[in-house]
Order: C-alpha cells, then structure tokens, then sequence
C-alpha cells in the first residue's frame, strides 16, 4: 500500500479549502443583475385557493414579477414528476396526482406553493408577498399516517381512498404455511418516526437565460445535476437538455434531500428567462422544514414465525407508508423497493411476504432519507428478532448466530441475492469489542446506583451499490442506474477524473484520486476530481445509496484500464517493442525482462506530441472514457451493539458504549470510512432517541424550528468502538460495498432493542425521549397490571 | 426582518430619552428572543436601542452579602466570575448551564430578566436568591416583579440598570433541560439563607416562575432531600407541549427539587 494508495488514510485534499472557509456553494454565486425569489407558501395544511390576487404585490418597489400556478401552466410547465412506477397487487398502476411547481386550484400541505414574487431584493420580495391576496376555502386535513384511508378527506382527486399504491413482495402462501406449522409466532407494531432531513446547508438555486445563446444555467444544491437536468428538460419542460447546464457545486451535506427535484428550481430557471434578470433563491430554516422532502413515516405490524428448534420459518410485514401530499421524485421506490427486499436481513428465512400501503396525507412529501427503506426495514428485522429471542429464552447474539445465512450466494424469497459475507465473524468481533461476557456485572453494578442498564444488537444487512441498470427497470424505474467516468490525462502527466458521482461530503475528491493514485503510480496531488457540472461531465446518476465507490469508482476503474492499455500501445512505439511484452508496474511502462523503461508521464508527453507513431497506426492523446454497470447490489452488513444506562427518576437514557463491526468490502480510506460510520450512527441515534417531526391533527408543523426538533448533540453520543471485518464484493473491479448508510441503518433498532432490554418490556416507541422513558419506566415497575 | 432604525446610547440616560422619544422602540440586549422573532417578522420594532455600549450597566461588585450584577453582563461573564463562583457558585453554575457557548457569549442577565421566558433560568435564580432589581426608576423585589409569562413589573420604557443578589449559605440549581431547545423543561433553586429556605421554579409552571411554598416549609424544618419526600406539585399549574407534559413536568419538580437539596447540602 503507497501513502496515498487505496487502503491509505489519507487527509481529505477538499478540507483546506472547507475549513478555511473557502468553498463554494451556491448561495456563495452572485450574477450581475441577479434578483431575488420569495415563495409564497401555503399557511394551511389542506384548502381550495377560491382566488389569488397578485396586483398590489406587483405595484410594490422593486417587483418585478408575481407569478402562480396559472402562469407556470400558460407556458407550458409540467409538474414535478415520481420516476418510479409501482404497481398494486391488482396490476393498477400507482395513483399520481398532480404535482404543479406553483399550486393550481389547491394547496395540499403547509409551505406548499402559491406563488412566487421576483424582486429587486430579497425583503422587497417577502414585503410584496405579504400582499399577495390568496381567497382560501380551508378544508380539514388527514394527518396520521395509519389513518390515511379512512379519512373522509381526500387529498388527490385520483386516489379516493388517499391510497397511492397497496402493493406487495414474496409469497403470501408459503408465509401462511409456515406461520401454520409455526411453534411460536412473535408479533410486533412499529412505528418508524418521520424526520427531517436538515444537512448543515440549506437548498438553493440560481437560475440564469442567456438570451444571445438561448443557454439556461442553474447552479443548484444537488445531489445529482445531470438528473436534474434531464427531469428539468424532458419532463418538466423548463429548457431543452442541450440548452440547459446544471451546475451543483460544493454542496453542504444531502442525506437524499438533495436528490429530488423541487419546485424551487425549477421557477428560478423558468423565471430567469421571463424577468431577463439571473434569478436566486436560498432557503432559509423554516422553509427547510416545511419543504425539503422528509424521511421514513412508517406504521408496521409484523409477525415472526419460529419452529421448535428456534430457526425463523417465517416473516409477515404490514406497512403503511406515509409519501405525504405530492410524490416526491423517488418516494414511491423508498417504502417498496428499497424497504422490502431487506426484510430478510442477515437470516435465512425461507418464507416473507409483505405488503405495503403507500398513502396520501396533507403533509410534506417523504422521500429518501440516509438509507431510505433499509433502517426501516432494519427496524422490523431487528427488532422482531430481538423480541422472539426475548420471548424464546435466549440469547439474543446466540439466536442471532443460529439463523444466520451462512452460504453465498444466497437467493432470499424477496429478490435479492447476497453474493458474499461472513456475520458470525462481525458478531465475535463485535461481542468481544463490547466486553459481553461482563455485561451483567455492569448492569448490577448500575442497578447498585439505582439505574436501568440494557444491551441491544442491531445485525444488519442494506443492498448498495445501487444499482443494476436492467434488474431497476424491471422494478419499475424510470432510469438506469450505472455510473461513468472519464480520465484526461494531461501532456505532463497531470490527470483529471470527470466523475458523474457528486460530492457532498462524502470526500471524493480524496477518495477517488486515491484510486488514481494507486493505479496509476502518479502522486495524489497530481490528481484532480471533476464533478457537478453538466457542461464539464457528459452524463452521470449522482450520488446516493452509497453507491458512488461501488459504482463511481468502478465506472473510473474501467477508464482507467483502458488507459493503461492505450499507454501500453504508446510505450511500445517509443521504446521499439512490441505491445505484448510492455507491462504496467509501479508507474511505470517497461519491458519485461529489461531495464528499459517509461515513466507515466513520459508516455502522456509521448501520446500527445505524437512523434514517435503516426496518427493511422495510433490515435494521439490520452483520454478514455468508461460506463460501469453494476451485475449486482453491493451488500454491506455488520454487527452493531449498543449499551444505555436508564435514569428511572427522569427518563434520560445516556448511551455507554457503542461497538461498529462492519463489513464494507475493500476500504479506500479507513478514516473516511469510520468518518462515515460515525455521522450515520449519529444519525441514528437521533431517530432513536431524538428527532421526530410532528405535525398536529390541523396540519401544521409543530416540530418546525430547532426549537422543538432535537438533533443530536457531541454530549449525546459515546466515544465509538469501532472495527471492520472485510469479505471484498465479487460484483465490482474494486471489491467495493459502501460505507455511506450503514450507521443510520444499524443504529434505530439497536438503540430501542437495548432500553426495552434495560426496561424489560417492549413498549416504547421511537424518538424515545427522556418523558416516553420514563413513562415506560413507570409501567415496568408496575406488576403487571395490564395482563 | 423589517427595516428598523437603530440607536446605540452610551448612557442610560440616553437610551431612556430615546425610549421616550420613540413610542415604538424595543431595547436590545443580547437580543436571542427578539432578533429571531424579528426575522421571522414576527416582531417589527421602528427603532431598535442597543444597550450594548453603555459602561454603567456593566460589573458585578461584592458588597457584605450581597452581589450585585450589570444588566448587559453576559452570561458567561457571570459563569466565569470569580466573585461570584466564590460567593454564590450556585449562580455561576446556574449561567453556565444557559443555551451553548454562542448564546453564553451574547445573551445578557438583564435581557433574560426582562424577557421573563417561562423557560429561562434567570428568573428562578431571582427568586430563589431574594433579588433586587434595580431599574433606572426603582428598586423591585424579585417576588413582585415576575408577574407571569412574558410579563413583568417593568413599565413602558423601564430599564434595567443591575441585579442585586442575596448570598445564601447554601444554594445549587437543578435544571432538566429541553432537549432540543437547552431552556429548562424544569429548573429548580434551592437556596438556603439566615432568614430561610427559597425553593423556585421555572419551566414547569404555566404562569411563569413560582416558588414552592410547601417545600420551603418543610426544607426549613430539614434541609434535606428526604424532607421533600411526599411533596408534590400540582399538574394542574403546569405547562404541557410535546417534550413533556403536565403529569411529567411535576414529576421531574420534584426530582429536582431533591437534586437541588442535595448538591446545596453537600457544599460547605
């Protein structure tokens, strides 16, 4: 391993200008003439807009335009669209309403929008929004996810029942039957909190027309520019995908949340060419809350199904899923595809059917969220395994390890096939880096003090790498899912990777020139990473569901290789040898068997000045280009356990210890790495314990501002444990799995599975804030007067 | 935010005058409640008046048995007294346990008073440390001047000028902070002094801060957790919102309440 080769902890290069407060996001982008967007929102959960008076705003100082709905539809504008189709068990497809940027007759949730006013600055827009008269028909609202069809309101026309979809996976017969030979059958009810996403910088977008050239330019807070481009253009119809350049520079954080594409965007480059001014719009706080598309919001009950010698047979899941008031871009695959396939975890269950009810309500729409589908998923495994360990008498790690797959490639009933791992060996690791064996001697020694200590495990699995192009289009998706590359390299040896992953804290800009590095034999500083523009990188998926080492690197893999190959045919030329006996070894061309040798550049100066081939022998230059498709899912998975001391007097559950086995595949850079694991953890801990957005039976938020949505804290966390075990992924070049999720996947359960330890019963549900603990701490005190 | 003019007098005297002069003025010192709430335009004062530069409100002076504070005096400027650890370490302890180190390095003792939030900390300490607070007009007795939530005894254009405190010979706060937000879900100071035992509370109570007459009663029978045992807050007063309601807001007044007890008993 070289110092800046894969496997080196290298120092993140993209830190100096971060911390020196040098980076540029897009708000940081100011263009002449620029004006300013103020959205009017919708202050109600659910009403009809009677009429929307704009002419006092548009006579304000500095307006100069008011745009709605009506507008949008005048020229032409699409709404914002779903791009996964899923069917209901009857073969009807899903019940999309409309979705228009600006609101069209309705409003559909609080911060919905009504219209925007475009001005000279951005308190001359928010003062002419106040004027703005909107005549509404106020109409109740359906809140509560579990309630949804039952509700005499409707929020979509198409869907009657605020159904979108009743859809389902695996096979409903062979999960009865093995329920009917059952043992034991353990039942459980979750609820798996709604969140809001909050990365450090909120959403943006600048929109510009170029009336000479009829180019559109959107600098935009985005995970993924060139989808965003292509939605924008060939759905929404803002601009033709020629003509139209997305640019996501430095973005501060997304957790999926800057996935999708808003309505936000999409005005400011529409607007841009009606006012001839470039046109801005940050998102402040509040908005943040009200708009971004919020994560998980499930209602499950789930049954586990075990026979006498204490094997699962069997799993039955029942889920209503929350999407909120309008289909965000990828909502409907979250509660489906990504959530039900991982059912199955790390065990081998031979038997799962579930079903999933995807429903409409008068709140934000719910999208991905760090994991999207897989903590929730991993909630249900994890904590209906923990509980018929309970209910069996036995150790949870112990039932743990008696159902876990243990031979791969292993075709679980709901989809996926698991090519490789070894969780026994993530679960010694984990039980030895935890001391378990003493754990009883800590947990009297906290009841001495008068306090309730628990141990709870999470073993999780979540599928990365997303994703196989074909196998996504057979599901329903709307695009492929592959990723690509390109590798300039320069006359003097300097390379750039223009990569269609995107950078927004992940460190790729360190990662990615690692791999360059080490296949090249070039140091690391002569190695610069190119993304997030749509002029400079052809075509791209963006970065999400940790797929950007698995599939982005793999795509600069292959590019690479044909650099090599093509650098081979130059050495050759050069050094007078034939191209077979040329070999690439530490940086440099050689011929085997002799001392007779080209540096890496030596050979980039070659392939450009061209004067030792000609042009129809060989083309000059040295750029190649690649397209990576992954074969299969990535699956990382790893062992998590998690250990809480319970003050009963108050409720507070302070987390002791944290141990983190998990198996992420070959690892670029272990710093980065545990960097990610503990962000995710982080993450995961305030589900468990923290966040929680609520909105009350009218539909506002109430959760709507730091005030009153806890995120987590540096005092809520332990010092982590962490450690890793590897079985490198067989589907790609590098033997990458992904490292970006795993946390916020593994932690909900194992938070919640270690305070109903520390408890003793089951009842608490997540965010199990200090007044929900000590409730709970109440009843178990209690001798059993429920029963 | 809306367009507001702003004024930064150098004297309380000044900043009266123009108090006075504009009829819709707000002060500003420190500003954590009122800046927020004027960018959400929730709040919209034509003239601001930073009290940020005026000398006189600022100090903290010892004198016999009582220790008198500056009404711009920051948070953490109290928190890392050395008169003030020495003399009432219960206060410091208290201002260091107020929001994060940006709301410690801005916010103000005066400002927190006069804002008189049902959740802040300020006001407990007040109450349980017999304070005097000193206006530009008067002296005010901190029992008459917390007239509940958001309101107090300050007349239109009142200023603070300094907050006198009463040494006890023991004393500690309790706080259970909201989670999210870091003001007191529920704080309780225990103070024990010549004349008697002062137990306030704040966060809990739907009216503001109160004090616990039946605790001070038995405390000053046994200044011990145990005397409190039996002793309870009615729900009845109580705030109720997401993070906590009625029923585990009187609970956790008594918890620390005892925990209160406990850490002052323990100091010599």
């Amino acid at each position: 391993m070289s110092a800046t080769g894969i496997g080196a902890p290298v120092r993140r290069k993209e830190d100096q200008r971060f911390v020196t407060g040098q980076g540029r996001y897009v708000d940081d982008f100011n263009r002449p003439g620029q004006a300013y967007a103020y959205f009017l929102r919708s202050p109600h959960a659910h009403a009809a807009i009677r009429s929307i008076d704009v002419s006092q705003a548009k006579a304000m100082p500095g307006v100069l335009a008011v745009f709605t709905g009506d507008d949008l539809a005048a020229d032409r504008i699409g709404g914002l669209i779903c791009g996964w189709m899923i069917h209901s068990k009857d073969g009807t497809p899903m019940k999309a309403g409309p979705h228009p940027a600006l609101a069209q007759g309705k409003v559909r949730y609080v911060g919905d929008h009504v219209a925007v006013v475009i001005a000279e600055t951005l308190a001359q827009a928010k003062d002419a929004a106040e004027a703005i008269a909107v005549d509404y028909d106020v109409l109740p609202a359906v809140v509560d996810t579990a309630q949804a069809t039952k509700a005499s309101v409707q929020v979509h026309d198409v869907s009657p029942d605020n159904t979108v979809f009743n859809w389902h996976l695996g096979n409903k017969d062979e999960t009865d039957a093995a329920f009917a030979r059952a043992k034991h059958v353990t039942k459980i009810d979750l609820i798996n909190n709604r969140l809001v996403p909050n990365p450090i910088e909120p959403r943006a977008a600048l929109g510009e027309y170029d009336p000479g050239t009829d180019n559109y330019t959107l600098y935009t807070t985005s995970q993924n520019p060139h989808v965003a481009r292509l939605v924008l253009s060939a759905f929404i119809g803002v601009a033709p995908e020629h003509k139209l350049r997305v640019i996501a520079p430095d973005v501060g954080g997304g957790f999926g949340s800057k996935i999708f594409i808003y309505a936000e965007e999409t005005v400011c480059v529409w607007a841009a060419k009606k006012v001839k001014r470039p046109v801005k719009w940050t998102s402040d706080r509040s908005e943040a809350f009200l708009s971004d598309a919020h994560g998980r919001d499930h209602v499950t009950h789930a049954e586990m199904a075990t026979d006498e010698n204490g094997k699962i047979i069997g799993l039955k899941v029942h889920t209503i899923a929350n999407l909120g008031a309008y289909l965000s871009t990828f909502s409907s695959s979250v509660p489906t595809y990504l959530y039900a396939p991982l059912l199955s975890g790390q065990y081998d269950i031979p038997a799962i059917y579930c079903e999933v009810d995807g429903v409409y309500t008068n709140t934000a729409p719910v999208d991905a969220y760090r994991g999207a589908g897989r903590p929730e998923a991993t909630f249900v495994i994890e904590r209906l395994v923990e509980k018929t360990a309970r209910e069996l008498g036995q150790d949870p790690a112990e039932f743990r390890r008696k159902n876990y797959i243990t031979q791969f490639p292993h075709a679980t009933p709901v989809i996926m096939t698991y090519d490789t791992g070894d969780y026994a060996a993530s679960l010694d690791k984990a039980l030895e880096l935890a001391d378990y064996r003493n754990f009883q001697a800590r947990k009297q020694d906290s009841a001495r003090r008068g306090k309730l200590r628990g141990i709870g495990f999470s073993s999780y699995i979540e599928a990365c790498g997303i994703a196989p192009s074909q196998a996504v289009g057979s599901l329903g998706a709307g695009v492929g899912l592959w990723e690509s590359a390109e590798v300039r390299v320069n006359p003097t040896g300097s390379v750039e990777v223009l990569t269609g992953s995107h950078s927004h804290g992940q460190g790729h800009e360190t990662t990615f020139a690692q791999l360059v590095s080490d296949r090249l034999g070039i140091p690391i500083d002569q190695v610069s990473i190119v993304h997030g523009d749509t002029d400079k990188v052809q075509f791209g998926m963006g970065t999400y569901g940790s797929r950007s080492g698995a599939v982005g690197m793999s795509a600069i893999a292959k590019a690479l290789d044909k650099v090599i190959a093509k650098g081979k045919k130059v050495a050759a030329h050069v050094l007078e040898a034939s191209e077979g006996d040329v070999e690439f070894k530490d940086g440099r061309f050689g011929i085997a068997g002799t001392d007779r040798s080209l540096a890496f550049g030596e050979v980039a100066l070659q392939a450009y000045i061209a004067h030792k081939f000609s042009g129809q022998e060989l083309e000059p230059g040295l750029k190649e280009g690649a397209f990576y498709d992954p074969t299969n899912f990535t699956f990382p998975a790893g062992v998590h356990i998690c250990e809480v001391e319970i003050d009963p007097e108050t409720g507070v559950a302070k987390i002791e210890r944290w141990t983190a086995v998990d198996d992420f595949g070959v690892i670029i850079n272990p710093m980065i790495v545990e960097g990610q694991v503990h962000g995710g953890i982080a993450q995961g801990v305030g589900q468990a314990l923290l966040e929680g957005a609520v909105y009350d039976q009218n539909g506002q938020l109430v959760t709507a501002s730091f005030n009153d949505y806890c995120m987590p804290r540096a005092i809520d966390l332990p010092s982590f444990q962490v450690g890793m075990t590897v079985t490198p992924c067989p589907s790609n070049p590098l033997g990458i799995k992904g490292c970006g999720e795993a946390g916020a996947i593994a932690a909900p359960p194992a938070v919640i599975n270690a305070i109903t330890d520390a408890l003793g019963h089951e009842d608490i549900a997540m965010p199990a804030t200090p007044q929900a603990i000590w409730r709970a701490a109440q009843k178990a005190r209690m001798p059993m007067a429920a029963e | 935010m809306y367009a507001f003019e702003y004024h930064r007098p150098a004297s309380v005297k000044q900043a009266a005058d123009l108090a006075s002069q504009f009829e819709d003025s707000k002060f500003l010192a420190g500003g954590h409640t009122l800046l927020p709430t004027m960018k959400l335009r929730l709040a919209a004062p034509a003239n601001l008046v930073d009290l940020g530069q005026i000398a006189e409100l600022r100090g903290i002076e010892r004198s016999g048995s009582t220790v008198t504070i500056g009404a711009m005096m920051k948070h953490a400027e109290v928190a890392n007294s050395g008169d003030i650890r020495s003399s009432i370490p219960a206060l410091a302890e208290m201002a260091e346990l107020i929001g994060d180190p940006h709301v410690r390095n801005r916010g103000t003792i005066g400002g927190s008073i006069a804002n008189n939030d049902p959740s802040a900390d300020y006001p407990a300490a007040c109450l349980a440390l017999n304070a005097t607070i000193v206006t530009d007009r008067r002296k005010i007795a901190a029992d008459d001047f917390f007239q509940g939530i958001f309101s107090t005894a300050l007349d239109e254009g009142e200023l603070i000028t300094r907050v006198a405190f009463q040494t006890p010979k023991q004393a500690a706060y309790a706080k259970f902070r909201n989670p999210a937000s870091r003001y007191a879900l529920v704080g309780v100071f225990v103070a024990r002094h010549a004349d008697g035992v002062r137990v306030a509370v704040t966060g809990a109570g739907s009216n503001g801060v109160f004090r616990v007459p039946e605790m001070e009663a038995a405390l000053n029978l046994s200044f011990t957790p145990e005397a409190l045992d039996g002793i309870s807050v009615s729900t009845d007063a109580m705030n109720s919102d997401i993070h906590a309601d009625a029923a585990y807001r009187a609970h956790l007044v008594g918890v620390m309440a005892r925990r209160a007890v406990q850490a002052a008993a323990s100091r010599s």
